[in-house]
């Protein structure tokens, strides 16, 4: 895994706490791990997101959001769409992962056990409604690209899984 | 303008953008719900991909053309994705076998591309692998399913594997933008992969139950722009608005 520093001017970590993702609105871009860099030049901030899927459509939504959210507390920004280094689940602060949770979606796990998943291996995914691990894959592909459908064989629900990236 | 640089980008791009088109045109049309996200979560990572490596293409280009514009307003002859991701939907194992032999081939190809001395291309690469790696367990999937399924099944994956297979040596030849950028170190050496795609393919074709093709009658052109009669049809459809209604913007 790439280690990437995350290089944020303090000032700027609570106005941007205040933006969401669009597609998971109880989860903030900085829990999410998008927002690579901010920091205050010549009076106008740089911000630096990173995508989670390359298509991911939020993208162009999250930048406008950061300018706005930005603007009204009376900065000026420019938004910048990296690369490098590519995304990873692992950048889901502990606090991300438990808003996930709470909002019905299973946080990512390992590698190891989206691999599990796939070859019917240890179930691991636990559903976010029961907490039973007794679930099943449905499809690797879901409502976003960044998750995929699980079922809960004890309690029925279907749920989604936040897909480990790494 | 890097015209060798600028070709290879196209040279890699359009292969995700034409796959991405066909599997985008499946919205609604999938077997099953869930086969139906998928192949559009497919489509639009492609797309996604496709937007970098286009945005890049424009940057180098240096001139007003935009990513939109590289994607929606060339000519038939200057799209330069191998015949293999133009083919059509003839029936769902032609969709998979399609994805299928392209995947292989992706993933290899983008293991590679991470190497490049060019940081934007090799960013890209990085990026994109990661999906590439869940399109990838997806068709094999299928392969399976529809091999090691019903006799019907079985038939019909075999059927199409034996069409496309026709379509995948083009995978490895070279153009003269692929030697140039090999020699600059920018370049993956396709030619280099063949051995490791036909093993990975034969392996799951054989875990299938399906025969793996001895035919050695293989097409080319999609790489020099002469394409199959299919791309005139698909670029009818992803161009449309932008031809009927020039410079529209949602």
């Amino acid at each position: 895994m790439i280690e990437a520093e995350q290089n944020i001017d303090v000032k700027l970590i609570a106005i941007l706490e205040k933006v969401s993702d669009p597609e998971i609105p109880v989860l903030s871009i900085m829990d999410m791990g998008v927002v690579r860099s901010a920091f205050i030049e010549n009076g106008v901030v740089k911000v630096q997101i990173t995508p989670t899927y390359s298509g991911c459509p939020a993208m162009d939504v999250i930048g406008d959001d950061i300018k706005a959210a930005l603007k009204l507390a009376g900065f000026e920004s420019e938004v910048e769409l990296i690369l490098a280094p590519a995304w990873t689940t692992d950048w889901i602060t502990p606090r991300g992962r438990k808003a996930l949770e709470d909002y019905g979606i299973a946080a990512p796990l390992g590698e190891e056990a989206d691999k599990d998943v796939l070859l019917h291996g240890k179930r691991l995914v636990k559903c976010p409604q029961c907490g039973s691990t007794n679930t099943k894959m449905i499809s690797q592909f879901g409502s976003t690209a960044c998750k995929a459908q699980f079922q809960c064989n004890d309690c029925q629900e279907p749920f989604d899984y936040f897909k480990c990236l790494k | 303008m890097k015209e060798n640089l600028y070709k290879y980008i196209l040279g890699i791009a359009d292969n995700s953008l034409i796959l991405g088109q066909r599997m985008g045109a499946l919205t609604g049309h999938g077997p099953s719900l869930e086969t139906d996200i998928a192949c559009t979560n497919i489509s639009l990572d492609l797309f996604g991909q496709v937007r970098s490596y286009y945005q890049y293409a424009a940057k180098i280009a240096g001139d007003k053309r935009t990513e939109d514009d590289i994607a929606m307003l060339r000519q038939e002859r200057e799209y330069l994705n191998v015949l293999l991701v133009e083919q059509p939907d003839t029936d769902f194992a032609y969709t998979m076998a399609r994805q299928f032999l392209f995947d292989v081939y992706h993933f290899l190809f983008l293991t590679e591309l991470q190497k490049s001395t060019d940081l934007t291309l090799s960013a890209i690469a990085n990026k994109s692998i990661k999906e590439v790696s869940y399109h990838q367990r997806f068709s094999s999937d299928w392969i399976k399913r529809l091999g090691d399924g019903t006799e019907e099944s079985h038939k019909r994956m075999q059927t199409a594997i034996n069409d496309l297979w026709t379509y995948t040596d083009e995978l490895f030849h070279q153009t003269d933008a692929d030697k140039a950028m090999i020699s600059e170190g920018i370049g993956v050496d396709v030619s280099k992969l063949k051995e490791a795609y036909y093993k990975k393919v034969s392996d799951i074709l054989e875990e299938s139950t399906l025969e793996v093709p001895e035919s050695k009658y293989f097409q080319k052109g999609g790489k020099q722009g002469i394409h199959t009669e299919h791309m005139g049809y698909i670029l009818a459809e992803l161009q449309y608005m932008q031809r009927a209604y020039p410079n529209m913007e949602w």
